[in-house]
């Protein structure tokens, strides 16, 4: 089994295996195919069954009933406004607020290492 | 020939950006003549790698036979531009070749219809060779020259399509930060030689008594260092740079950003180590900076909608990653039974970090260039639906995407296990945010992955498909790797970074140039 340990790294406090998870792997993939496999067999692709079906609407461009980027996570932006608020502040893409960031930056580490904190 | 491998690392891509502007006429030809000279630095990095770690240190004496002559009778300092290749300068040295052939061979089809490609090869090659002197280089002042080099040609790459307002800018942006960086870095260059009149890294080590011109000096080094290599609040000019500059580029920039990093963990680990009590407040301070680098870098990377833009964010928050394995090996420097316990693990996730980083980050920056090439847009708003048309490239950004998301069995996985685990034997909280940041890394790819490669198709990329053979392979490569190393992170810790940590870890090993001295 030396190859097997050979492919295990070990950590302070834990291990990992490439082949045991591949392993686990397989074994769920199997799980899922056995799932799967005692699926409704009266689904049929490409009919009626497959359409969105919106109260009864007729759905007619799906392009524009796509989520776009911008709206994904809008929740998680929303509950974390006052945070994006200021990291957006922060990034105003002038060159020079660059240099007064390394400025103080440079200032708080020299404090640090200077006054031995 | 094995003995001047330094010397011909550098001799071979100086060699190649000088001459490619003779094809000026014929743009296929330098972007061959580019390759060729990327793969032939690749075959002396993979010689280079394999010398250092079988023998040990690689000393090369410019102007001298031997190293022992920089030596002259009675005056026993060394005085000659020396090149001092241990196991991490090498280990870095192998990311840059292998990241700059990927990136040549990408931009043979990436920037085919731009025009002035032969300054384009040129510059590669010129970004190309100063990574490699300050990776491999000995000598301080060396360090700075090939960070100017490499800063010059970085900037003028990302401006490389100067018919967009936002390159030039983001070109002049990057110009001015490196400048002030490399002011910085040859003012602390100044004061280490006007107390000490000398600039080899290895005897100035054994002279720093830390004083307070010492530490100013420290105190500028990292700070210029942390602005080059990303860390958060020096960041700005990465999703400027990043995002501008052409996909082929992206690779070799991320290892310039690195070379930084490299030089960060050079300064802290090599030049001021002797000062051990002093350098864990050093630790701290990266791993803190490290932790908002992450944090920040993935907030920020969540709501953006610029696909390229997007991925830099994340290249920032990556950064952090490094910062922070690196950081606790640092802090825990003076207590050997912690260093045993997981501090040296720890560093091994932070520079196994960077190559996986390396790998995946540029595999992900390239699929951005796909996305690019193909729809002529970065706005994730405008595109979707193209995983039908481009099969090859959303292999290559599921396995990126996956990678970087620290999910098994990829590469990101087992350098975030090791950062994980020993960060958290320091402080519980410094390994939560690093899981946190995994988590929404994950969500941030899904975003990038649900708004361009999945959903109904638009009508505007009904025509589409996958982008040229060459930038396929280039791709497919990296993904490859990302695969391999994940699956097999033993050969890669143990041939590569083990010994790369245990170099840094080995002072007095630099000290004396290997034993030479």
């Amino acid at each position: 089994m030396s190859w097997l340990e050979n492919l295990t790294l070990t950590s302070p406090s834990g291990y990992w295996n490439p082949v045991l998870w591949l392993a686990f792997l397989i074994i769920f993939a199997v799980i899922g195919y056995i799932v799967y496999s005692r699926g409704n067999r009266r689904y049929k692709p490409n009919t009626e069954q497959v359409k969105p079906f919106i109260s009864g609407n007729a759905v007619d461009d799906v392009e524009q009933i796509r989520v776009r980027a911008s709206d994904i996570y809008w929740g998680f932006m929303e509950a974390l406004k006052g945070y994006y608020n200021v990291l957006m502040r922060m990034h105003t893409g002038d060159v020079r607020d660059y240099i007064l960031w390394y400025l103080g930056v440079g200032a708080i580490i020299l404090f640090i290492l200077v006054g031995g904190v | 020939m094995i003995e001047h491998l330094p010397a011909l690392m550098i001799a071979v891509p100086l060699f190649g950006a000088f001459t490619t502007p003779l094809f000026k006429k014929k743009p296929r030809a330098a972007a061959l003549w580019a390759l060729s000279i990327t793969a032939v630095t690749l075959c002396l990095g993979i010689l280079l790698v394999k010398e250092v770690t079988t023998k040990g240190m690689m000393i090369y004496v410019f102007g001298a036979s031997s190293p022992g002559l920089v030596l002259p009778s009675g005056y026993h300092v060394p005085v000659r531009i020396i090149f001092e290749v241990d196991a991490m300068g090498a280990f870095m040295a192998l990311s840059a070749v292998l990241m700059s052939f990927i990136g040549a061979m990408y931009s043979y089809s990436h920037v085919k219809f731009e025009t002035g490609l032969e300054k384009y090869y040129a510059l590669l090659l010129l970004l190309e060779v100063g990574i490699l002197g300050m990776v491999l280089t000995g000598d301080l002042f060396n360090l700075f020259v090939f960070l100017e080099i490499a800063g010059i040609s970085g900037s003028a790459l990302v401006g490389f399509r100067n018919y967009r307002g936002e390159a030039s800018e983001a070109g002049l942006k990057y110009l001015i930060v490196s400048a002030v960086a490399s002011l910085m870095v040859l003012f602390s260059i100044g004061l280490l030689y006007g107390e000490y009149g000398n600039l080899n890294m290895a005897y100035l080590s054994t002279q720093i008594g830390f004083n307070t011109v010492d530490i100013i000096a420290l105190g500028l080094l990292f700070t210029s260092f942390a602005m080059k290599c990303g860390a958060v609040p020096t960041h700005y000019w990465v999703p400027d740079a990043y995002s501008e500059v052409p996909a082929g580029i992206n690779p070799t920039l991320l290892v310039a950003t690195y070379a930084s990093l490299y030089a960060l963990f050079r300064v802290s680990f090599s030049l001021f180590g002797k000062v051990t009590l002093t350098m864990s407040s050093v630790g701290w301070i990266m791993s803190v900076i490290g932790v908002l680098t992450m944090f920040i870098g993935v907030t920020m990377a969540l709501v953006q909608k610029d696909v390229k833009r997007l991925m830099s964010y994340h290249a920032i928050s990556q950064t952090g990653y490094m910062l922070l394995g690196v950081g606790v090996g640092l802090t825990v420097i003076n207590d050997p039974a912690k260093m045993a316990a997981f501090g040296r693990d720890a560093m091994a996730g932070g520079i196994f970090h960077i190559i996986n980083h390396i790998i995946y980050k540029s595999l992900l920056l390239m699929t951005a260039g796909a996305l690019f090439y193909v729809t002529g847009t970065r706005n994730l708003n405008e595109m979707g639906g193209l995983a039908r048309k481009m099969p090859y490239t959303t292999i290559a950004f599921i396995v990126g995407a996956a990678a970087i998301s620290g999910i098994p069995p990829f590469n990101g996985f087992a350098s975030k296990f090791l950062i994980y685990e020993t960060s958290y034997q320091l402080n519980p909280l410094l390994a939560i945010f690093a899981m946190v940041t995994s988590i929404l890394t994950l969500a941030s790819f899904v975003k990038v992955f649900a708004s361009a490669f999945l959903g109904p198709p638009v009508e505007k990329y009904e025509n589409v498909g996958e982008v040229p053979k060459p930038m396929v392979a280039a791709m497919l490569i990296l993904a490859a790797l990302c695969i391999l190393f994940g699956l097999f992170p033993n050969i890669v810790l143990n041939k590569l970074v083990y010994p790369a940590v245990d170099a840094l870890l080995n002072l007095s090993g630099y000290q004396t140039w290997g034993g030479v001295l």
